[in-house]
């Protein structure tokens, strides 16, 4: 029981998130790429206030999965290394904790490139 | 302008899989069914498509390109490579143009200006379009989950070219009228349609007066590619006139796919769009007699990303050329 | 013309349709929740298996990073986005697929200035904006810090 609340949660919160961002498109006009941004700085301001965690505590994969989740890690990450590196770990952290979904991404994406070619649309139902 | 001489003398539309799809599938010279062609890259395959469809303009009238006097050609992409590469390799004299989606009309009238004023014999007009080339040079790589709005149209992966001479025969091009670059104000990158419509209603207007005809003269007013929001708005704005197109009007962009069953949106939209609804469907009509006169207006929305990232607005063309089953006097 | 552009503007957006509200956003909703929950699924699998929490959410973001540029390349993923809209952008897995899909596109016009320089033409705003805005947050923390002491 406790492990289908922990999915219901993961559900819902991902998808209000997601919810959210629909309403960004259709209202507001706002490109994706301008979505996506607005996004991961949101994440790190919620990350940096100290709001985000406790959200990733109670939610998951529901608060980590959406890209404010890729900004509070960024936040996180910033936190620890000027923790233990002083003013110079402002400029490390974010690219620390970030690291394997970058480097994930840059990787994938260049066999991908490699192994796939590019799409034509044929458009269907 | 009026005309007196000047004829098609041959035409012909080359389309993709999804357009052969459409409601007038069956009716173009030659399908591409993997929108590809065999070559290379889009850009690549944009070329092949016009260069087969000149191809099919010169088989029909028994022609070679020696005996051509001169191409008029564009497209939509950047120094309208579809254009210059596909029909590099014809050696026939060649002048590029670029009206974005009214690109064809620009063509034909330009063609039948040159011919009925003595100076060309035959003179061919072509242009292509191609989604994959368009969406890579406008909007975002071919596999990204970019969301389409409502009113965003899709660009037709199609080619149409027409040979313009004198052959006596018809369909006879009997009249044209130049666009005027009208700027709506519109900012939208996914609302080409609302950028065009009012370029349409300006060219098709100052036609008709300059005619003295009304749309009820006409079987046909055939528009480029405004899709479903152009056309509503184009019939608003004749409607502040007291005019109703409604019921004389298609539009290609509507014409081209199955709006019900193909997910395009608002509609068809490319150079090639008009083309080959033309080339492949129209001028059929007009030559058999069917139709006896017809207006074409192509619409163009002169669209540069780079504009409209700098909160530039979209500007829209629009030329209308007057084809006719009957010789003029 | 006769109509100005400001009531040209008027009738232009009575007649393009918005997109439709009460279709987009469930579809969003479910897809981007199924993909949280995939998520939550990982992070659970790979902590049974002995990761600790930070390693498991690492493995688990680029589990799902894999994932979307495999359907990047099958062109299943655009094909999905086309229904789940903020869905399938909001999630990493949307950022996996602005990574991947210029990659991809760009080939033809060479590894390096093709493939290789255009990479980042939709994700690298995400980037910029999110490890300058950690910058800031940390040089703050930072300040912040040497008063607290």
């Amino acid at each position: 029981m406790d492990m289908f609340l922990e999915y219901l949660w993961a559900f819902l919160i991902g998808g209000a998130f997601c919810a959210v961002g629909q309403l960004l498109i259709d209202l507001t006009k706002l490109t994706p790429a301008r979505i996506l941004v607005s996004y991961v700085v949101a994440g790190v301001i919620l990350g940096a206030v100290g709001v985000y965690e406790p959200l990733i505590e109670f939610a998951g994969g529901g608060a980590t999965v959406p890209l404010t989740g890729f900004g509070s890690l960024l936040a996180k990450g910033v936190r620890e290394a000027v923790d233990e590196h002083g003013l110079i770990g402002a400029f490390m952290g974010g690219f620390t904790s970030s690291a394997a979904g970058i480097s994930a991404a840059i990787f994938f994406g260049l066999l991908a490139a490699l192994c796939f070619k590019s799409g034509s649309k044929i458009n269907e139902t | 302008m009026c005309f007196r001489k000047p004829s098609i003398i041959s035409y012909a539309a080359v389309v993709g899989k999804a357009e052969n799809e459409g409601p007038y599938g069956g009716e173009f010279d030659e399908v591409i069914e993997d929108n590809k062609g065999g070559a290379d890259t889009w850009e690549q395959s944009e070329a092949l498509f016009q260069r087969r469809a000149v191809g099919h303009v010169l088989r029909k009238a028994e022609l070679t390109p020696d005996k051509i006097d001169l191409v008029i050609a564009g497209d939509l992409l950047n120094q309208c490579v579809g254009s210059s590469y596909g029909l590099k390799d014809y050696y026939m004299p060649f002048l590029g143009i670029y009206g974005a989606c009214s690109t064809f009309a620009e063509g034909l009238l330009l063609s039948a200006a040159l011919v009925n004023a003595g100076y060309l014999d035959t003179v061919i007009a072509s242009t292509s379009s191609h989604f994959s080339t368009a969406e890579r040079q406008f909007r975002f790589p071919l596999n990204y989950g970019g969301v389409r709005t409502p009113t965003a149209q899709w660009t037709a992966t199609a080619s149409g070219a027409a040979l313009v001479g004198f052959s006596g025969k018809p369909p006879f091009i009997r009249a044209a009228t130049i666009g005027k670059i009208e700027d709506m104000g519109i900012t939208d990158l996914n609302n080409m349609g609302a950028a065009m419509a009012g370029a349409a209603y300006d060219t098709l207007t100052r036609h008709m007066k300059h005619r003295g005809t009304h749309p009820q003269d006409y079987d046909l007013i055939i528009t480029g590619d405004l899709g479903q929001v152009g056309s509503d708005l184009l019939y608003d704005l004749f409607q502040r006139d007291g005019v109703s197109l409604k019921e004389h009007h298609k539009d290609c962009g509507l014409m081209i796919y199955d709006r019900a069953s193909q997910d395009v949106h608002a509609g068809g939209s490319g150079c090639g769009c008009s083309a080959s609804m033309m080339c492949g469907h129209f001028l059929k009509r007009v030559q058999s007699g069917e139709l006896k006169r017809i207006l074409y207006c192509a619409t163009g929305a002169l669209m540069s990303p780079t504009m409209v990232q700098q909160g530039g607005s979209i500007p829209g063309i629009a030329h209308c050329v007057e084809i006719s089953s009957e010789q003029g006097g | 013309m006769n109509i100005s552009n400001e009531e040209y503007g008027e009738l232009a957006k009575k007649r393009s349709h918005g997109s439709k509200l009460y279709k987009t956003v469930p579809m969003a909703f479910l897809v981007g929740g199924l993909i949280c929950t995939l998520g939550e699924v990982l992070l659970n699998v790979y902590g049974m298996i002995g990761l600790n929490k930070d390693d498991a959410g690492a493995l688990a973001s680029m589990t799902l990073v894999f994932l979307s540029i495999l359907f990047t390349g099958l062109e299943w993923y655009d094909r999905i986005a086309q229904h789940a809209g903020a869905g399938t952008l909001v999630p990493i897995t949307g950022f996996a697929n602005a990574v991947a899909s210029p990659a991809l596109d760009f080939k033809s016009e060479g590894y390096v200035l093709g493939l290789g320089a255009k990479m980042f033409v939709i994700a690298g705003p995400v980037i910029v904006y999110g490890i300058s805005a950690s910058v800031v947050y940390g040089i703050i923390y930072y300040i912040v810090g040497l008063f607290m002491k």
